[in-house]
C-alpha cells in the first residue's frame, strides 16, 4: 500500500515537472485582449495598468468601454469568470478618429502632450494634424484644447474593411 | 487520353446553359455615361491619373497600377472625365468605392495603338507592359495576370492550364469566347506558353459543351499546336482553379499556396483572349465578355466595355421581363446580390442574372443540423462543413481555423446539397471576415501598445534628463563655490583654456564672407543694420521660448 | 443577409430524410406483426403519439417554433425505434415513460435534434431497462410457440387495462438471448441448446424474419444514399467477427456468428440506430472505429454482462467516444499534408 502510494506520488510529482503548463504572466494575455486605446476610461492611466489591476483581482472587466460586449466576453473566457455588461455609466461608442479643423488650431501643443500613442504631429505655433491611421480615438485631446478645435468622427466601412454580417435566418416569436 | 483525377465531392446543380447560348456574342451598344472604379483587381487600387474635366481618349490609361499587387485601368471611351468619386459598384456590400466617371462624347475615338513586339522583349519589362495594359484573370478573381505570367524561381512550369471549364449553371461567357474566338484564345496561350516556358498546355472544358471542345480542337488543329484538349467531366466546381489543377495531373495545390508551386499555371480562356489584343494590338483590357440571362427578354452574351452601368447592359438584352426579382453578380453557386443596378460593369464581372420568384425562390426555413454528412460528402476540399458551421456559429474563430476554413472555396456545394437548408457559406464567410477584421483589429493594437510604450518611455526619459540638468547645475554650483579659494596653478591653466577657447571663438567669428572686404561705407552701414535686426528678432525668439517653456 | 448559393439542390430536405427512414423500417414492422401479433401497432401507436406530445410541449417551454421543429419528423423515427426496442404488450406508462426520457431528457435537455449526445431511443430503452426490469423481460413469444395468441382485443387490454387480463406465462416467452444466456449458465451447450424449437433456423422463431425484414430496409436506407455502409458494415462485421472468435474459441459455450447477427437488436442496431448520424461519429474512419466498437462491445456484452442484449448499452458507450473519434480520425484537408489534429488554439 504505502510503495504503491510512494510510487504513484512519485509519478504525478514527474509529471507536474514534465508537463509543466508554461504560461504567458496572466498580465499580458489581458493586455493582448484590451484594445490599447490608452483612454483611460476605465479609470487606470492606461490599457497596461488596468491589465494589472485585472490581474490582481482589484478591478471588474467590465471598465472597458472600447472593447465593448466582444472584449468582455473574450476576458470572462480568459479569466474563467461569467461575462457581464458594461459598467455603469460606461457606453461603447463606434470607432471614430479625431479631427483637428486645421482652420481653427493655434498651434497651443496641448493636445500633442495629451496624446498617448504620439498621433498627433505639429511644433508650437504651427498648425497640429492628426495621423488617422494612428489615432485610437480614446478622445484625451479633446479636452485640453483652448479652442476646441478637435472633433471625433466615426469610421465607416468601406469594401476593403466590410463584413459579411452573422447570418440570421431565423425568426423566432419572442414571448411578451 | 489523358487520366482524370476526380475530386472529392461536387454537385450537379441544373445548368441553366441553353438559354444564353443560342445567340452570339454580341457587342453591347455604347452609353452615354462610364462609371470604371479604380479597383477592379484583387491588391491595391489603381491612382488616378485623371481630373474632373480632363478629355480622355478610348484605351487611355486612367488610373495607374500602384505597388506591386495591381494592375492599371483604362477609359473604354473616348469623352470627358465629369468626375472622380465614391460610386456604387458590384460587390456584396452595396458599398461605394472610387471610380472615374467618363461621359462619353459618342465618337469613340482611340488612343494610337501600336503593336507590340513581345517575342523579343525582355521578359521584366513584357510583363511590366502586360500590367500596364490592365491584363487580369477574367475568370472572376481578377488577379493581375502579370505576376503569375512569372515562371519564377524554377524558370518554367511543367503545365499550363486554359480553364474553359465554367461549370457555374447559367454562365456562358467563355463557353461563346470558345466557340467564337477559339484561334484568338490559342494565340495568347501561346504568348502565355513563351513567357512561362511551359512544357505542356493543356485546355480544361467540361463535356457539356461539345461546340466549344470541337472548336478549340479544330483551332488547336489548324495553327499546328501540340496543345490537348481535355474534356472533363460536369461536376461542379470542375473550374475551380484547384479542382481543374488536380482534375488535369493529379497534383493538390498546398494549402494557402499557388498551383506554380506544383508547376502548374491556370488561366482563364478569357485572359488568353485578351492578352492576345493586348499584344497584338496594344489594345489594353477595356471590354469583356459578359452573359447576360435569367429572367430578360432575349439572353445573351455581349462583349461589354468595362464601366457600362449594369441597368444598361440588362436593356441591351431586351431588359427585364415582368416578376423579375433582383440581379445575381456571377453564377448562381458563387455569385452575389446586386444592391443597386447603376454599379457597372468591372473585369470582374463575367455574368448577371436577373432573378424571377420561379427560378429562384426565397431559401426555405432552415432546420436543425443533423450531421447528416451530406455537406463533408460534397465537399471538394474535403472539410467537414457541419463542424464549421457548428463553431462558426458559435463565434468560436480559433476552432474554424482548426477546421481549416480558410481552406474553403466557398463554392457553395455545401449549402446547396444540405437538406436542413442551413445557409452554410454564409457562415464561412462571416466567420472569415470577422478573423480577418480582427487580424486587422490585433495589428492596431499592438501598433497603438508599441507607440504607447514609446510614449510612457520618451516621458520618462525628458523627465529623467531634466533632473539630471538640474543635478548637474547644481553640482557645479557647489563647485564652483568650492573652488573659489584661488590655486594658482589651476588658475592659471583655467586662465589659458579660457583664452584658447576665446581665440577659437574669435577665429570663428573672423571668418567673414569675400565679398565684404572692400565694402563702401554705405554698404558697411546696412550690413551693421542687418546685423543689428537679426540680433534683436533672435533675443526675441529667445524670449519667447523661456515664456513658453513656463508651465 | 444570405448569400450565394441560390440554387438549391436535389429535393432533398431532413423531413423527407426522416420519413424515408420511417419507410425503411415498415417491412420490419410488417414481418413483426405477423409473427408476433398486433402488439407492435398498438406500441408504435402510444410511443408515436407520447414522443410528438413531449416533443411539442417542451419546443413550447422552449419558446422554439413548433410547428417547424415538430414537422422535420425526427420525433415519431425516435418513437418507433424506440417501439421495436421495446417489449409488446407492456403497459402503456412504460411507453410513455420511455418517450420521456428519449424526448425530453436525451434529446431537448442536450439542446434538440442535432445536439444530442446519446441516441435518444437508446436512452429511453436504457432507463426502462434499469429501472423496470420485469417488464422489459416479458417479451411475448412468437404467436406460433405462444399458448395463446393474444388478438387485437388482447393486445389493448393488456397495454390500458393491465396485466390482469392475462396471464404472463400464456403469451410470453424468454427470448432466444435470455434463454440461452441462463441455459448455458446452467451447464447446457450451445449445441444443445440451439436444438429447441424457439431457435428457429437462424437465430429464434420470428425474430430471425424480423431481422432479415430490417436487413431489406436497411439496404434500402442505403440505396437511396440515407446512411453509407461504414457504420452498418463495420458494426455487423465486428459482432461476426468477435462472435466468430468466441465460437471458435469454445463452441459449447458461445453461439456462432449467424445466432448473434440474427437475433436482439442487432439487425436494427446496424442500419437504424448506430447509423444515427446526430450520435454517431462523422468522419469515414471514424464511423468504421464507433461502430466497430459498437458491434465489439454487443457481444461482449451478451456474453459477460448482465442484460441479455448489449446493443444499446454498446450504442451508449460509443456515442461517449465519438467526439474523441472524430478528433482522430479527421479526413485530409485537400492540399494539405497531414490530417488535422485537434489542438487547443
Amino acid at each position: 500500500m504505502a510503495a504503491g502510494g510512494l510510487t504513484l506520488g512519485a509519478v504525478l510529482g514527474w509529471a507536474s515537472v514534465r508537463y509543466r503548463v508554461q504560461e504567458d504572466p496572466l498580465v499580458e494575455k489581458i493586455d493582448a485582449i484590451l484594445p490599447q486605446t490608452q483612454c483611460g476610461q476605465c479609470g487606470f492611466a492606461g490599457c497596461k495598468p488596468y491589465a494589472e489591476a485585472i490581474a490582481k483581482g482589484e478591478a471588474d472587466i467590465n471598465r472597458c468601454p472600447p472593447g465593448g460586449e466582444d472584449g468582455i466576453r473574450r476576458l470572462a473566457d480568459l479569466l474563467g469568470v461569467e461575462a457581464k455588461s458594461l459598467g455603469e455609466g460606461l457606453e461603447h461608442k463606434p470607432k471614430s478618429v479625431a479631427v483637428i479643423d486645421e482652420d481653427l488650431c493655434i498651434g497651443c501643443t496641448l493636445c500633442i502632450q495629451a496624446c498617448p500613442v504620439d498621433a498627433i504631429v505639429g511644433a508650437a505655433k504651427q498648425m497640429h494634424t492628426i495621423v488617422a491611421d494612428r489615432c485610437t480615438g480614446c478622445e484625451l485631446c479633446l479636452p485640453p484644447c483652448p479652442v476646441e478645435c478637435i472633433h471625433m468622427e466615426v469610421i465607416h466601412e468601406d469594401i476593403t474593411t466590410w463584413k459579411w454580417r452573422y447570418p440570421v435566418y431565423s425568426i423566432r416569436p419572442v414571448r411578451e | 487520353m489523358r487520366r482524370l483525377h476526380s475530386f472529392n465531392g461536387g454537385a450537379h446543380p441544373a445548368e441553366h446553359k441553353a438559354e444564353s447560348t443560342a445567340r452570339p456574342i454580341a457587342a453591347a451598344p455604347l452609353v452615354p455615361l462610364y462609371v470604371v472604379p479604380l479597383r477592379q483587381h484583387i491588391g491595391t487600387p489603381a491612382l488616378p491619373l485623371v481630373r474632373a474635366g480632363d478629355r480622355v481618349l478610348r484605351g487611355q490609361a486612367i488610373g495607374q497600377a500602384e505597388g506591386y499587387v495591381s494592375a492599371s485601368v483604362h477609359a473604354p471611351t473616348s469623352g470627358r472625365v465629369v468626375a472622380v468619386e465614391m460610386r456604387p459598384v458590384a460587390h456584396p456590400s452595396g458599398l461605394a468605392d472610387l471610380c472615374v466617371v467618363i461621359e462619353a462624347d459618342g465618337e469613340d475615338r482611340a488612343i494610337d495603338l501600336q503593336p507590340l513586339d513581345w517575342r523579343g522583349m525582355e521578359p521584366s519589362h513584357l510583363r511590366n507592359l502586360i500590367r500596364d495594359l490592365g491584363l487580369v484573370g477574367l475568370g472572376g478573381a481578377v488577379f493581375p495576370s502579370f505576376i503569375k505570367l512569372n515562371p519564377g524561381e524554377a524558370g518554367r512550369v511543367e503545365t499550363l492550364i486554359l480553364n474553359g471549364a465554367e461549370c457555374e449553371p447559367w454562365i456562358t461567357s467563355d463557353d461563346l469566347l470558345m466557340r467564337e474566338r477559339a484561334r484568338e484564345i490559342l494565340k495568347g496561350a501561346e504568348i502565355m506558353q513563351a513567357m512561362l516556358h511551359a512544357g505542356e498546355v493543356v485546355i480544361g472544358i467540361e463535356d457539356n459543351k461539345p461546340e466549344a471542345i470541337a472548336a478549340m480542337q479544330a483551332a488547336v488543329r489548324e495553327m499546328g499546336l501540340g496543345y490537348e484538349v481535355a474534356v472533363v467531366p460536369t461536376r461542379y466546381p470542375s473550374g475551380g482553379a484547384k479542382q481543374l489543377t488536380y482534375l488535369l495531373t493529379g497534383r493538390e495545390t498546398p494549402s494557402r499556396g499557388h498551383a506554380v508551386e506544383v508547376g502548374v499555371q491556370v488561366f482563364n480562356v478569357g485572359t488568353a483572349y485578351g492578352l492576345h489584343h493586348a499584344l497584338a494590338e496594344g489594345r489594353p483590357l477595356i471590354s469583356r465578355v459578359v452573359t447576360v440571362t435569367g429572367h430578360v427578354a432575349s439572353p445573351q452574351n455581349f462583349e461589354v466595355r468595362l464601366g457600362t452601368p449594369i441597368e444598361d447592359l440588362i436593356r441591351a438584352a431586351g431588359g427585364e421581363l415582368e416578376g423579375a426579382t433582383g440581379e445575381i453578380i456571377g453564377g448562381p453557386m458563387m455569385g452575389f446580390d446586386l444592391q443597386d443596378r447603376a454599379a457597372p460593369v468591372t473585369k470582374a464581372v463575367n455574368c448577371v442574372i436577373v432573378k424571377d420568384a420561379q427560378r429562384f425562390p426565397p431559401p426555405p426555413a432552415p432546420r436543425a443540423c443533423i450531421r447528416c454528412g451530406e455537406c463533408a460528402r460534397a465537399c471538394p476540399a474535403r472539410l467537414q462543413p457541419f463542424e464549421l458551421y457548428w463553431y462558426a456559429r458559435a463565434r468560436d474563430f480559433g476552432k474554424t481555423q482548426l477546421f481549416s476554413l480558410f481552406d474553403c472555396i466557398e463554392c457553395g456545394c455545401c449549402s446547396h446539397v444540405c437538406p436542413s437548408h442551413i445557409s452554410l457559406v454564409d457562415f464561412f464567410r462571416y466567420a472569415k471576415s470577422e478573423i480577418w477584421a480582427r487580424e486587422r483589429e490585433k495589428e492596431a493594437a499592438d501598433a497603438a501598445r508599441r507607440r504607447h510604450e514609446f510614449h510612457v518611455w520618451r516621458l520618462e526619459r525628458e523627465k529623467q534628463e531634466k533632473a539630471e540638468r538640474l543635478a548637474r547645475k547644481a553640482v557645479a554650483q557647489v563647485k564652483e563655490a568650492e573652488a573659489a579659494p584661488v590655486d594658482a596653478e589651476a588658475a592659471r591653466k583655467k586662465a589659458i583654456l579660457q583664452a584658447a577657447i576665446e581665440r577659437a571663438k574669435q577665429a570663428r567669428e573672423g571668418v567673414t564672407p569675400r565679398n565684404v572686404d572692400h565694402l563702401t561705407p554705405e554698404q558697411q552701414h546696412q550690413v551693421e543694420e542687418a546685423d543689428a535686426r537679426r540680433a534683436r528678432l533672435h533675443a526675441g525668439a529667445e524670449d519667447q521660448k523661456e515664456t513658453e517653456n513656463q508651465p | 443577409m444570405t448569400g450565394a448559393p441560390f440554387s438549391l439542390g436535389p429535393r432533398n430536405s431532413t423531413p423527407r430524410v426522416m420519413l424515408k427512414v420511417l419507410a425503411a423500417l415498415v417491412p420490419g414492422i410488417v414481418a413483426h406483426y405477423w409473427f408476433f401479433g398486433p402488439g407492435i401497432v398498438v406500441s408504435l401507436l402510444l410511443t408515436s403519439l407520447a414522443a410528438v406530445g413531449f416533443e411539442a410541449f417542451v419546443l413550447l417551454m422552449r419558446n422554439q417554433p413548433v410547428r417547424l421543429h415538430l414537422t422535420d419528423g425526427s420525433a415519431l423515427v425516435t418513437a418507433w425505434l424506440l417501439a421495436l426496442s421495446l417489449p409488446t404488450l407492456a403497459p402503456w406508462w412504460l411507453y410513455v415513460a420511455g418517450s420521456f426520457f428519449a424526448i425530453v431528457v436525451a434529446k431537448h435537455l442536450y439542446g434538440g435534434l442535432g445536439q444530442n449526445v446519446f441516441n435518444p431511443a437508446m436512452v429511453g430503452y436504457a432507463a426502462l431497462i434499469v429501472s423496470f426490469p420485469l417488464y422489459m423481460t416479458q417479451w411475448p413469444a412468437p404467436l406460433e410457440l405462444a399458448v395463446h395468441a393474444p388478438g387485437w382485443a388482447d393486445a389493448f387490454d393488456l397495454v390500458f387495462a393491465g396485466q390482469g387480463a392475462l396471464s404472463p406465462d400464456a403469451y410470453t416467452s424468454a427470448t432466444p438471448l435470455d434463454s440461452l444466456k441462463t441455459q448455458i449458465l446452467a451447464g447446457r451447450t450451445v449445441e444443445a441448446v440451439l436444438g429447441q424449437p424457439i431457435y428457429g433456423l437462424l437465430g429464434g422463431v420470428g425474430g430471425e424474419w424480423v431481422a432479415l425484414a430490417f436487413l431489406a430496409g436497411g439496404a434500402a436506407l442505403l440505396a437511396m444514399r440515407l446512411t453509407t455502409w461504414h457504420i452498418p458494415l463495420a458494426f455487423l462485421a465486428a459482432v461476426a467477427l468477435s462472435a466468430g472468435a468466441l465460437h471458435l474459441i469454445d463452441p459449447a459455450r458461445h453461439a456462432g456468428p449467424l445466432f448473434h447477427l440474427m437475433t436482439g437488436g442487432v439487425m436494427l442496431g446496424a442500419f437504424f440506430i448506430a447509423t444515427d448520424p446526430v450520435t454517431a461519429s462523422t468522419t469515414p474512419l471514424g464511423k468504421l472505429v464507433y461502430a466497430g466498437g459498437a458491434g465489439l462491445l454487443t457481444v461482449v456484452i451478451r456474453t459477460w454482462g448482465g442484460f441479455p442484449d448489449g446493443v444499446a448499452f454498446a450504442v451508449l458507450l460509443m456515442n461517449m467516444c465519438v467526439p474523441f473519434i472524430d478528433d482522430y480520425t479527421q479526413p485530409r484537408v485537400f492540399g494539405k499534408t497531414a490530417r488535422l489534429r485537434r489542438r487547443a488554439p
